[in-house]
């Protein structure tokens, strides 16, 4: 059944683009209904204080006003994670950062409903806020939450693959370093925005700008305490969401109970600031790394910690934990790893998953402790990871299972392309490169909830017309996730993607997809189309077959029609096909899912980091620095990723390129500070304050694609959208000590740091910027796992450690 | 008050508050949703219209300002019966809109770009789109597709 391929691998226009350049695209703030009603939220002044009483009367006689909410009104918790259901939709009994929702008003416009907010009095009994992960953990009292592993940390990880000290010792060098990366936000461009309508006959719609319309299809059941099948959640195009629209929020229970109470289609709109207060956006993390290696650069041992800031509320943060650990093992070869992670609750807006979901910032400390490695050992960088990398097809320490891998290929495409041998270390002073690579899974192994039910769900229908329509509770949040469906199918099928319609994210009407969240759509949503459509084919073949008289493997699918491989001329139309099989069989409709491979990992944690397969990304950066302001200008990055295979190369490159410019960003300018007394105020809930790159900072991209099919990936994909990001702070951070001579470990790279960096080098001093010391922080008793080369089989031991042996 | 103004080259008139935001007007009273809202203080240059030809953030002017002049949104980009321009197609063509809310104040801050500017450089682009932020394409798809206006 193998037709020579005409869609996959090529760079078709979106199915949705003509929508998007004509205005036409219906975001959630574009919808409007008669009788609609007008939705602000009344958000704490204060960081971390008791309500003492909320007054809404005054609000409440307000002309316009048509509901006040106030947290009694929806006392039930939701939160992303089963293990910390720790959000109210409104403040129940306290406010833990500034912006925390307390109060809800609908009224007949946002004037009205604005208004009606200023009268509302809430009187605070201010308690102690924490401003710092180490602040967190200096003070356990008050704390910020009732739950939590200890005091005010959240989350406590410690789990030992083999005896890394042990390792360790046998090594040649033993490198420690600490790092930290200032946490930043997501920033799309859309405000998130959300309708809701209760319809008589006690069913409730939501429209929001969602990634996981799943996932607020759960929380609306629970905290409403309607039956999951009388609410229906719509997904509508997100415009943009890199992780930030991945919570189920407040103000989404907020509107639809305040379209049951009031019987009327209730609106919001989040303002600029208040997006700022969403957040859920990279974690603040302070990190500390010990590394032995031998002469020849081979790592015998490593050791990482991370102190994760996690603002006021759990969200992802106990997954993000794990991630700050888990794929430090899949790029270069550890043999034995010892992990430790702390998440502490503060009273800021609260963090969770960006673009890399917890691994940037252990991806930054890793590459820029292996290039200071390599200049110890005098080993080019280059060569020094080449010569550790991960084999392809194989079981790291951590129980992670590798699939293809690029990453050499990757490396040497980079290296050729920068001109990188005649540049490293050669540039005249201010000018200089770095290199650095990554790896990003391809879509979470686990399900949030866990179940084994599949991720990802399609329905596919031909029409007897020659029409095929493919429902995917997918969420196209401008990645590309509708052509996705509509190429796969179309390539299978051999008709015009043009010609399919494509239906996703509505509860009501497509099955289960969990959302486009960590790097899993093309990959699940994608296998799932797949199959769906290979059905319908195998259909469509039984019934053309016979009428042909060939046999259903000599039919070639293509141009919209279905004719003998042998024999063009016999052949009929793709509709003409659809016919037969309706009248032989009924109406035409095939499904398809996908469900993950099982992880190898089967200690407790070993649910973060498993993936169908892992992309690999190698990056060269070159910069500018200005010895005399500290200003660092990238005019170039070069960007291999070796994606599996792609399916739209256009798209692909999109990705790979609004990946770059969003690494550059955390890497020169982005940071969510605060300020103030007591440094829990938001310095800029404000896109005049919030430094973004325009079209003046970013640099020229030069972008060299990879394809190995990986066998997991639907026709060989891996994912894109994620990945490139990783690598970028780290080469620049490598490529700044290239050019000037001082270390920066941490992000953002501001022209203060650098200026104090050379400042400190002039005087004689250790010319680098960043942290100096790691709290003490409460461990618990690790977990230990002995690795595959110890005869480990995935589960934790208890007692003596197994004998070590050398990995292959 | 009444206002009345030519939208798209068509004469509009809409009773509201001279202080509305002229944002609120074509996206509410006039129903052209096709103007984004990016952050509604003039930063972000996701509600860009052109007024006389001249590129603003419709968050930033009040609709009175607009009485009896020319404004265009991304509706009016597109010929009377619907043709893309040229400058749309490209946007398509190069996979320069992701997300697409930046894309129609993209297009329009392109579209006088390319009517100021003859044949202009990559340079000339870059700073003509230096006022509108994207968060998806990190640029580059879009300054190839309004270079590949200019030949």
């Amino acid at each position: 059944m193998a037709d020579k391929r005409r869609i996959i691998g090529t760079a078709l226009r979106k199915v949705d683009a003509v929508a998007k350049v004509t205005g036409g695209t219906r975001f959630a703030d574009d919808l409007s209904f008669p009788r609609m009603l007008y939705c602000k939220l009344l958000r704490s002044t204060q960081p971390h204080a008791k309500i003492v009483s909320v007054d809404t009367t005054a609000a409440r006689q307000l002309d316009g006003v048509h509901a006040v909410l106030t947290g009694q009104d929806l006392p039930i918790p939701f939160g992303i994670l089963p293990v910390s259901q720790d959000e109210h939709a409104l403040c129940l009994d306290k406010v833990r950062f500034i912006g925390d929702p307390v109060a809800a008003v609908a009224a007949t416009s946002e004037e009205t409903a604005t208004a009606a907010l200023d009268r509302i009095k809430v009187a605070y009994e201010p308690l102690q806020a924490f401003d710092s992960a180490e602040a967190a953990v200096a003070h356990p009292e008050p704390r910020i939450h009732d739950y939590g592993d200890s005091g005010n940390l959240h989350k406590l990880i410690n789990l030992e693959f083999g005896d890394a000290d042990a390792g360790i010792a046998e090594a040649d060098l033993v490198r420690e370093d600490l790092f930290f990366f200032e946490g930043n936000t997501h920033l799309p461009m859309e405000q998130h925005a959300a309708v809701a309508m209760w319809s008589p006959d006690g069913k409730l719609t939501l429209w929001t700008s969602t990634q996981t319309p799943h996932y607020v299809h759960r929380a609306l059941a629970k905290v409403l305490e309607l039956p999951a099948a009388r609410v229906r959640v719509i997904a509508t195009p997100n415009g943009g969401g890199f992780g930030g629209k991945s919570d189920p929020f407040s103000h989404e229970l907020v509107v639809a109970k305040l379209a049951m109470v009031t019987g009327r289609p209730v609106k919001i709109t989040l303002t600029r600031e208040e997006v700022f207060y969403c957040h859920r956006g990279r974690h603040p993390t302070l990190m500390w790394v010990r590394t032995g290696v031998k002469q020849n650069g081979a790592i015998t041992g490593m050791h990482f910690r991370s102190l994760l800031d996690g603002g006021a509320y759990g969200s992802y943060g106990v997954a993000s934990t794990y991630y700050t650990g888990a794929l430090q093992t899949v790029t270069y070869n550890v043999p034995r790893y010892h992990f430790q992670g702390a998440r502490a609750f503060t009273n800021k807006a609260p963090c969770g998953p960006k673009r890399g979901h917890g691994t940037p910032q252990p991806r930054f400390a890793l590459e820029v402790h292996l290039d200071k490695i390599a200049e110890q050992l005098e080993i080019d960088p280059a060569e020094l990871r080449l010569r550790t990398l991960v084999p392809a097809h194989s079981l790291t320490a951590n129980y992670l299972r590798v699939g293809s891998m690029g990453l050499g290929e990757c490396i040497a495409k980079v290296v050729e392309g920068s001109g990188w041998k005649r540049k490293f270390r050669k540039l005249p002073h201010g000018r200089g490169v770095g290199l650095a690579c990554s790896s990003y899974i391809s879509g979470a192994g686990l399900p949030i909830y866990w179940n084994n039910m599949p991720h990802s769900g399609v329905q596919l229908r031909c029409d007897r017309g020659g029409g095929v329509t493919v429902f995917c509770g997918s969420t196209e949040i401008g990645q590309g996730s509708d052509s996705i469906l509509a190429y796969i199918v179309a390539e299978i099928l051999g008709i015009d993607p043009f010609d399919i319609a494509v239906v996703t994210a509505d509860t009501d009407l497509t099955p289960v997809d969990l959302g486009s969240y960590s790097s899993r759509v093309t990959l699940m949503s994608g296998n799932a189309a797949l199959q769906a459509a290979e059905r319908a084919r195998q259909i469509l073949a039984v019934h053309a077959a016979k009428r042909l008289e060939v046999p259903a493997a000599r039919l070639s699918f293509a141009a919209g029609r279905v004719f003998d491989r042998k024999d063009h001329k016999r052949g009929m139309s793709f509709a003409e096909a659809v016919q037969l099989a309706e009248a032989a069989e009924g109406t035409v409709g095939t499904v398809g899912s996908y469900t993950p491979p099982q992880g190898a990992g089967k200690y407790r944690g070993a649910g973060v980091g498993p993936s169908p397969a892992y992309s690999y990304s190698a990056c060269v950066a070159e910069v500018e620095v200005d010895p005399e302001t500290g200003i660092v200008r990238v005019p170039t990055i070069w960007i291999a990723h070796d994606v599996g295979q792609s399916i739209n190369t256009a798209a692909v490159i999109g990705q790979v390129e609004g990946s770059i410019y969003m690494g550059l960003g955390e890497a020169l300018m982005e940071e969510m500070a605060y300020r103030g007394n007591r440094k829990v105020v938001h310095k800029i809930p404000s896109l005049l304050e919030y430094k973004s790159p325009t079209t003046l900072e970013m640099c020229d991209v030069v972008t060299y694609l990879i394809e190995d099919p990986d066998p997991n990936g639907p026709f060989g994909a891996k994912e894109v959208g994620q990945g490139p990001l990783l690598p970028v702070m780290p080469a620049v951070a490598n490529a700044v000590y290239d050019a000037v001579g001082v270390r920066i470990d941490e992000v953002p790279i501001t022209p203060e740091k650098v200026l104090k960096a050379i400042r400190r080098k002039e005087k004689g001093e250790v010319g680098r910027f960043g942290p100096d010391a790691f709290p003490e922080i409460p461990w618990p008793e690790p977990t230990q796992i002995p690795t595959p080369w110890e005869g480990g089989d995935g589960k934790a031991v208890t007692g003596a450690p197994i004998p070590l042996e050398r990995p292959h | 008050m009444t206002v009345r103004f030519t939208l798209n080259g068509v004469p509009v008139s809409v009773e509201c508050a001279g202080s509305r935001r002229l944002l609120d007007t074509l996206r509410g009273d006039l129903g052209k949703t096709g103007t984004k809202e990016g952050c509604g203080e003039g930063e972000c240059g996701a509600c860009s219209v052109l007024i006389d030809g001249e590129v603003v953030d419709s968050c930033l002017v009040a609709v009175g300002q607009v009485e009896g002049r020319n404004v265009l949104t991304v509706e009016g980009l597109a010929g009377p019966d619907g043709t893309l321009s040229r400058l749309q197609q490209a946007f398509i063509e190069h996979g320069a809109a992701q997300c697409g809310i930046c894309t129609p104040g993209m297009l329009l801050a392109a579209h006088v770009l390319l009517q100021r500017t003859i044949r202009p450089s990559a340079a000339d682009v870059r700073e003509g789109l230096a006022g509108n932020l994207c968060r998806c394409t990190g640029y580059t798809k879009i300054i190839e597709a309004v270079l590949s206006c200019t030949t």
